[in-house]
């Protein structure tokens, strides 16, 4: 019964949130004053209904209703309960419900929290996420349905995929989705302006705060995505390049792209068109990633598997949603014109160069992931284009980036001089020189030129940070009080560049990474990166629905022991696959890897890791995400609360 | 900038995402068909001879080139890896025994330093008769190389037929390398 219900508030939210995208597109044509009072009212029924639906299913999964295929397919009985609710958005079906959720979650924000703006810009973008949510939810209701019930049900489930039992899944998914969605709303404002033929600074102040907050949560995505392939698939690496892992990393970049550029239009209203393309960019990269890479074309890891009907749909969504926008986009787009004037040498011909490096690097992952399927369909060549590829084309792009990031804080608007700027920074440049120098003893000069850029963005933010304060030069009751009267925005930039060093840094300390792997029985020992690593014992250990073997691995400095290790290997009897939990210890600068691959002769062939760096690669994104997160508290201030303030007397102010 | 170069310049991203949709489509339509695997992970240089390239040694020993591939004297196996990486160790026993049964390996170390790769071999044994390193990377690219390890199947006529990315196991070994090396011998 439940189920059915949950599928009557799927075909309920089609409805409402068609009528939304109606009444929100034609009512401020019309000039109807019901319809923009219409528009954020069918928003929250439209999202009550979704998440109706989505409880539903929920419930359907904490139960155990095996008579629905979805919860039979991906679900047992013996799954614990966290993993019973998070593996409804681990499947395909239940993903794209989750997908559905957070967009009328955006729209639901923009009802809510944009009250400041003009009734009918807001209605038209209202318009806009109702036309788009109608679209994936039809999608949803017709090919990729996870209410459909099978008979007979099956006395027990599949059970979950054991490599995602695991607490990153329980968040990784909903933090990227919330990233990937949340930028339809800036590209809702996008073809709202559009439509409206006129961009402003008030435009770009409006949408700057949306856009932020989808970024910082892609950030994370990103991040506890990348954390949770390096702790659970056993072999250290965090980063592979994989087609999916791309369709993230692309709408970062024209993400990050955005957030830099709608400054200009907020400040210096320049840049309109090249913003507004950068908006349906990022969303119509966010859409095609998560769709395309379920359509099967793009060969991945990440196995979502989908048949070509469901692929075919998409593409006619895709087509309507993107196409729609970049033909708006091609006929309203070049009235356009910015206004503001400014030098060759100047803050917004930094933010330039930041969007001319990221569309670069954006340019080349895209040709990248999509080179191999078009060859073989235009030539018939089949080639793979793989991690080889992308690292040294995206390594070089990212240098240049680096070096700007340093200098483009402190320039100024409209006209610099970057003598004064260069002067400023001796300190910083002379660290990231002394660590080049120190590091080309380890001659590795990939690490050495990493982590001197990493140290250079890093000690350029502090100095920029340092310059604004007069630290050292004024009292530093005088400096405090001028840090805490910093706009917050000025304090998220440089912490969001001071994460982005931190990651370089992490991301170039890894490539000094050590690892062997030996066959070791219990009581011996190996030596590995000045330490001592000896296996004590071998034993079996209990699990909810599995059994494991548990090594214990003792790491020793200088014959002392410092840590014991508890790596493991998981026999899940539901699905007879064998999985291997690797042990890491981190002390924050690095990561102590022990994986237990293999058990054989009494012996275990263990994998041994010493990572330096590798906890500042996410240390690095969560202080990015920090970063966006400091900077919309400013906004909150100065744009006004999103909730309007009662007067005395209850009267709304 | 004229108004029509200005018109034409913003229809360039529209131009671009239906150049890009038709190309899904018709992937998507030749799926259907069953003529198209997107997922078989094939390589382009099968059915060809290896791109050109000459690699130097390491420690002194000659490297080879892909002249050197052209005709060899019965098939062989070309093999990418790097000490580096842990799956290659896992292959080395069963490169070794391959080895031992009589079969050509040739080695193409993939950005690795001299004194790892040496000590690399030392450890896991040298199942290769002739090495070459790559240490730029790229012809790595010029091969399609996905990630190391991978082993490329050579035929006496210097022919690419069978590309495998990963640790070689007993089953791709049993039921995909031999049987082409009693077709090709």
């Amino acid at each position: 019964m439940i189920p059915e219900l949950g599928h009557f508030c799927l075909a309920m939210a089609v409805a409402i949130a068609c009528a939304q995208g109606v009444v929100g597109i034609a009512g401020p044509t019309l000039k109807d004053p019901r319809a923009l009072a219409a528009a954020p009212v069918l928003t929250l029924l439209h999202f009550t209904a979704i998440l109706l639906a989505f409880l539903a299913l929920v419930w359907a999964g904490v139960v155990s209703d095996f008579t629905v295929e979805n919860i039979a397919d991906f679900s047992s009985s013996s799954t614990p309960l966290l993993y019973r609710i998070t593996g409804i958005w681990g499947n395909h079906d239940g993903s794209i419900l989750l997908w559905c959720l957070i967009l009328s979650l955006c729209g639901t924000a923009v009802a809510l929290g944009g009250r400041q703006l003009p009734a009918s810009l807001r209605a038209r973008v209202l318009g806009v996420l109702g036309l788009v949510s109608c679209g994936f939810l039809l999608f949803t209701l017709s090919v990729s349905n996870p209410f459909t019930r099978i008979w007979p049900p099956p006395l027990d489930g599949a059970g979950m995929n054991p490599i995602l039992q695991d607490p990153g899944l329980a968040f990784h998914p909903p933090v990227l989705y919330t990233g990937y969605v949340g930028f339809s709303v800036a590209f809702a404002f996008a073809i709202a302006a559009l439509i409206e033929g006129r961009i402003d600074a008030a435009w770009g102040r409006w949408v700057r705060p949306w856009a932020l907050l989808s970024w910082c949560f892609l950030t994370a995505g990103i991040t506890l995505g990348s954390w949770w392939s390096y702790y659970t698939l056993g072999w250290g690496g965090y980063w592979f390049w994989d087609p999916v892992e791309n369709a993230a990393l692309l709408p970062w970049l024209t993400g990050t792209a955005l957030l830099h550029c709608s400054i200009v239009v907020e400040k210096r209203e320049s840049l309109k068109a090249w913003t507004v393309l950068l908006a349906i960019a990022t969303f119509s990269l966010s859409l095609s990633g998560t769709f395309l890479v379920r359509s099967g074309i793009l060969n991945s890891v990440h196995s979502f598997a989908a048949a070509p009907d469901q692929g075919l749909f998409i593409l006619v969504l895709l087509a309507i949603t993107i196409g729609g926008s970049l033909l708006l986009f091609a006929l309203r787009a070049p009235v356009l014109a910015g206004s503001g004037i400014y030098a060759p040498i100047s803050r917004e011909s930094a933010l330039i160069l930041n969007n001319i490096f990221l569309c670069a690097i954006a340019a080349v992952v895209f040709a990248g992931t999509l080179y191999p399927p078009f060859v073989d369909l235009l030539f018939g060549i089949q080639l793979s284009v793989g991690a080889p590829f992308f690292n040294q084309t995206v390594l070089p792009l990212a240098g240049p980036i680096i070096l700007a990031m340093g200098v483009g804080p402190m320039l100024r608007w409209k006209r610099a001089d970057l003598l004064p700027v260069l002067q400023r920074l001796w300190l910083a440049g002379a660290v990231a020189v002394l660590v080049f120098i120190i590091l080309t003893a380890t001659k590795h000069i990939i690490a050495a030129l990493g982590l001197a850029g990493g140290a250079w963005v890093v000690c350029s933010a502090l100095t920029d940070l340092a310059e604004r304060t007069r630290l050292f030069r004024a009292p530093l009751g005088t400096a405090l009080g001028r840090f805490f009267a910093l706009p917050r925005a000025a304090i998220g930039a440089t912490l969001g560049h001071i994460g982005f060093g931190v990651s370089v840094i992490g991301i170039a300390a890894m490539t000094l990474a050590v690892q062997k792997v030996v066959v070791l029985k219990p009581g011996q020992s190996t030596m590995l990166g000045g330490y001592a690593w000896t296996l004590r014992d071998i034993h079996d250990a209990p699990g909810p629905d599995y059994t494991q073997r548990v090594a214990d691995v003792t790491v020793s400095d200088d014959g002392k022991a410092f840590m014991t290790l508890h790596p493991s290997r998981r026999f899940f009897t539901a699905q007879h696959v064998i999985t291997s939990d690797a042990a890491i210890r981190t002390n924050g600068f690095q990561d102590i890897y022990v994986d237990f691959a293999d058990e054989q002769d009494g012996g275990a062939e263990l994998r041994l890791n010493r990572h330096p760096g590798a906890p500042e690669i996410w240390f690095g994104g969560l202080i990015m995400a920090l970063g966006g997160v400091f900077s919309l508290s400013d906004r909150r201030l100065r744009v006004g609360a999103p909730f309007r303030k009662r007067l005395p007397g209850g009267a709304e102010a | 900038m004229s108004p029509l170069r200005r018109r034409l310049l913003f229809g360039v991203p529209l131009a671009v995402a239906v150049a890009g949709g038709g190309g899904f489509y018709t992937i998507l339509r030749r799926m259907q068909t069953d003529d198209y695997d997107p997922h078989a992970l094939p390589s382009p240089l099968i059915g060809n001879r290896p791109p050109a390239f000459t690699l130097p040694g390491v420690g002194g020993a000659p490297g080879f080139a892909s002249a050197d591939l052209l005709a060899p004297p019965k098939p062989m196996l070309v093999n990418w890896f790097a000490s580096w990486c842990a799956p290659c160790q896992e292959e080395a026993p069963m490169l070794q025994s391959l080895a031992g049964q009589g079969i050509t390996i040739w080695g193409i170390a993939y950005e690795d330093q001299p004194a790892n790769l040496a000590a690399y071999l030392q450890k896991y044994g040298n199942p290769y008769a002739r090495i070459a390193t790559d240490q730029s990377g790229l012809t790595a690219i010029n091969w399609g190389v996905y990630g190391v390890p991978e082993t490329y199947f050579i035929d006496k006529s210097g022919i690419v037929r069978l590309r495998y990315a990963g640790a070689l196991t007993d089953e791709v070994v049993k039921t995909r390398l031999m049987p082409l090396f009693r077709q090709y011998s």
